[in-house]
């Protein structure tokens, strides 16, 4: 090999001046919403001594009060079924509707309106609301959980449709066949394994937001969990969580049984 | 005679048998349910009441009232985000079985993942705040603990899928693991990394406008104090302004992921 | 300077791929492996560093047994060994200088190699490799967005960047078109015939083997069958070791 004195050295990576700027925009601003916040090392390091001594106190978990525990989780069983089921139903011929490729302008924009609308708040909020109007209890729960369920279904859904082929679509339609076998026949068949992914995703979803209404009134395990936390009965609420963990893995387990079966 | 079926019996019956469930399900959940009809049917009318009384929407109030919380949800959510992507990483390799291939710690990296996305980012609040105190600490937290489990889930799924054939030309050269971590999987999954993170901070932005609800900071305080005072005004107010922040991230991750793909 | 020694493989217990190898290397020249799909070249190939885990035998390279070695003296070893593969193995989404750079990860701690701090001594050789392989005008674009032959000498490039005593190829040409092969072939045999180390190759192409090798191996059911000059294989030992004699003619 030749030698290279005198030369100037060869960069092997250019500069990207872009990149930098970006990062170094990104960490001033993790430094100021750190300040904003007044997230102190201080404040972390009293919070961790804290945070042993409450950690003493939350095992070993109290499962004495077992029917109140059943209870809560049953109903919050009752509120994600109900919910899905509910949700599945609303959302599937308004996800038919939003879709573009196979509706009209005054059909598909509405719709997309209305899912956006329900995606827009978290299930809390949208929760509380509900409570207000219709009261406490897991009928606020079941409807705030529907309103999310087809805010969210109804997007996926969309975009399934949105994807197919439309030369199956066509090619039923030019059989004669009317819109309703139009839909079950070109549409369904080629959505119809992803739509039992999002479902099962989304029930899996609702189980998990149905333990959390009840901290806001709408029923189920979390009114449970809360009461327990006011009450500083740290034990009772380290069973409940376990519990929650232990319900939401075993949904799980369900769903990806479910999905097996139909192949997805 | 020949005939022609499109599942065999053994998909028949598990398609059945699910059908059935989801129906028992349904069946025993509305016969049970404490729901007294007379609410259900009352139900409209009570939420179109609300409606009414949310209007008019009182605009004045947001430069004092509701500005500053809803600032600070947005950096909870962002900061709860960084936290959570840097905690995830570690365990999602761990979880990836291609990089780690010791069952024992994909199974304990799994378990980690899939607990803390059992426990909802308001109950984990409800966890800090008996630990830090109410404030945006308990909150950042919060999204932070919660968010590890989707985003190692996702990670380490986006890691078992990488190409193997450059990480055996990296440990045929002799490099050491983490170089080949580094250099092998790291360029691989780096836009579903990128996807990844966007994603969950969209989800996180609308998360930390509730986490107010149990004390741990935000916007969600706001809203709550105004929706026990039935001050229904303002509270319109402070949903307008969740909804246009939560519109605008979506719009940003969106165009962002355009970018990236 | 590498002796293969009882060498057995087998990945189902009872059915062994490799059936106890015995072969030495000289310091230098291009040795070709030949042998049907299936029949344990590319085991052979992946047990001397060790990719694959021999069941029992000797790599004797360079003084010290591969087999013998813990994970940290494997690496070191393996820091001197480069190895050339048939899908090229590159990082695709890296530039080809970095590709290259990656060569010296075995040597490069991980934290320099994260901030890209390469000593200037490895660039000013990954520069210079770039020339010798015909890919100078090449140095920032994207791995993926090169040809195959391109490819593969960015892999050749690569295993160079080691500054390597023993060169390994798994099959390098086998997802090439007949031309680029002979161009990649010509360029190890020029890199053989540069330096002091040296090269095998697994290849199942006989003509390309006839042609720039030095030093044939032929195997047969996870067996050494034939092991001699390009010059004294006749069409009996090629018939010995592929079986049939449609494909011969």
């Amino acid at each position: 090999m030749a030698a290279r004195t005198g030369s100037i050295s060869r960069r092997a990576f250019p500069p990207n001046w872009a990149a930098r700027a970006a990062w170094l925009v990104f960490f001033v601003y993790l430094a100021y919403a750190a300040s904003r916040l007044e997230l102190t090392p201080a404040r972390f390091m009293a919070g961790l001594e804290h945070g042993g001594k409450f950690l003493s106190r939350l095992f070993p978990p109290d499962f004495h009060r077992r029917e109140l525990l059943l209870k809560g989780m049953v109903e919050s069983l009752q509120i994600a079924v109900l919910a899905s089921a509910l949700g599945v139903l609303i959302s599937a011929p308004l996800a038919l509707a939003a879709a573009r490729n196979l509706m009209p302008a005054w059909a598909s924009w509405p719709a997309r309106a209305v899912m956006v609308l329900c995606r827009t708040f978290h299930p809390v909020i949208v929760a509380i609301l509900f409570v207000k109007a219709v009261g406490f209890g897991a009928l606020a729960g079941i409807l705030a959980l529907t309103v999310a369920s087809v805010g969210f279904l109804g997007k996926l859904m969309t975009e399934a449709i949105e994807e197919i082929s439309l030369k199956q679509v066509e090619a039923v339609r030019a059989t004669g066949a009317p819109f309703m076998s139009v839909v079950s026949h070109a549409v369904v068949p080629q959505v119809f394994s992803r739509f039992v992914g999002f479902v099962s995703y989304e029930t899996d979803a609702n189980l998990r937001n149905s333990t959390m209404v009840g901290i806001v009134g709408a029923g189920g395990i979390g009114g449970t969990l809360f009461a327990a936390f006011q009450r500083f009965d740290y034990d009772f609420v380290c069973a409940i969580v376990l519990t929650i963990i232990a319900l939401i893995m075993a949904g799980e387990v369900l769903t990806l049984r479910i999905k097996k079966a139909f192949r997805v | 005679m020949r005939t022609w079926e499109r599942f065999t019996l053994a998909e028949r019956m598990a398609r059945f048998t699910v059908y059935l469930g989801v129906v028992a399900a349904i069946a025993a959940s509305l016969q049970s349910v404490e729901v007294i009809p007379e609410f259900i049917a009352d139900a409209p009318e009570q939420v179109a009441d609300m409606l009414r009384r949310m209007w008019p929407v009182a605009w004045g109030f947001y430069p004092e009232g509701v500005h500053e919380p809803l600032m600070d949800s947005l950096h909870i959510a962002s900061l709860g985000t960084v936290l959570a992507v840097v905690m995830a990483v570690p365990v999602a390799f761990l979880a990836a079985r291609n990089v780690t291939p010791f069952a024992w710690l994909n199974y304990l990296a799994k378990v980690i993942l899939v607990s803390a996305r059992s426990v909802n980012t308001l109950i984990w609040a409800l966890l800090f705040v008996a630990v830090f105190g109410p404030g945006a600490l308990a909150g950042t937290l919060a999204i932070a603990f919660h968010s590890i489990g989707f985003t190692g889930k996702l990670l380490g799924e986006a890691l078992e899928e990488a190409n193997r054939g450059s990480i055996e030309a990296l440990q045929a050269s002799g490099a050491p693991w983490l170089s080949v971590a580094l250099k092998g999987y790291w360029p691989q999954v780096r836009p579903a990394f990128w996807g990844i993170v966007l994603f969950r901070w969209d989800i996180n932005v609308r998360e930390s406008a509730v986490l107010g609800f149990v004390g741990a900071g935000g916007v969600g305080m706001a809203l709550d104090t105004a929706l026990n005072l039935f001050q229904w005004e303002r509270a319109a107010t402070i949903l307008a302004a969740i909804f246009v922040v939560v519109l605008v991230a979506e719009v940003a991750t969106t165009q962002l992921r355009k970018r990236i793909l | 300077m590498l002796a293969i020694r009882g060498l057995r493989k087998e990945y189902v217990p009872g059915q062994p791929v490799l059936q106890g190898i015995d072969l030495e290397f000289a310091a230098r020249g291009i040795t070709a492996v030949i042998g049907p799909s299936g029949t344990g070249k590319s085991t052979l190939i992946r047990c001397i560093n060790r990719l694959v885990e021999p069941t029992s035998g000797q790599v004797i390279f360079e003084g010290r047994d591969l087999v013998a070695l813990n994970r940290a003296e494997l690496r070191a070893a393996r820091r001197r060994i480069g190895m050339v593969f048939q899908e090229y193995n590159l990082v695709e989404r890296l530039t080809v200088m970095e590709n290259l750079l990656c060569g010296r990860l075995g040597y490069v701690s991980p934290f320099k190699a994260w901030l890209r701090r390469y000593p200037q001594r490895d660039v000013e050789r990954a520069f210079d490799l770039l020339e010798t392989v015909g890919l100078a005008a090449h140095a920032q674009t994207r791995a993926d967005a090169l040809s195959g032959g391109q490819r593969q000498r960015v892999g050749i490039a690569r295993a160079m960047m080691q500054e390597p005593r023993l060169l390994l190829a798994d099959e390098p040409t086998s997802s090439l078109d007949p031309k680029t092969s002979v161009e990649i072939m010509t360029l190890m045999q020029t890199l053989s015939g540069m330096h002091a180390f040296p090269v095998i190759i697994n290849i199942h192409n006989v003509e390309l083997a006839r042609r720039f090798a030095g030093r044939i191996i032929g195997m047969t059911g996870g067996r050494v069958v034939f092991d001699g000059s390009p010059e004294a294989i006749t069409d009996e030992h090629l018939k010995s070791i592929y079986g049939g004699e449609d494909w011969l003619h």
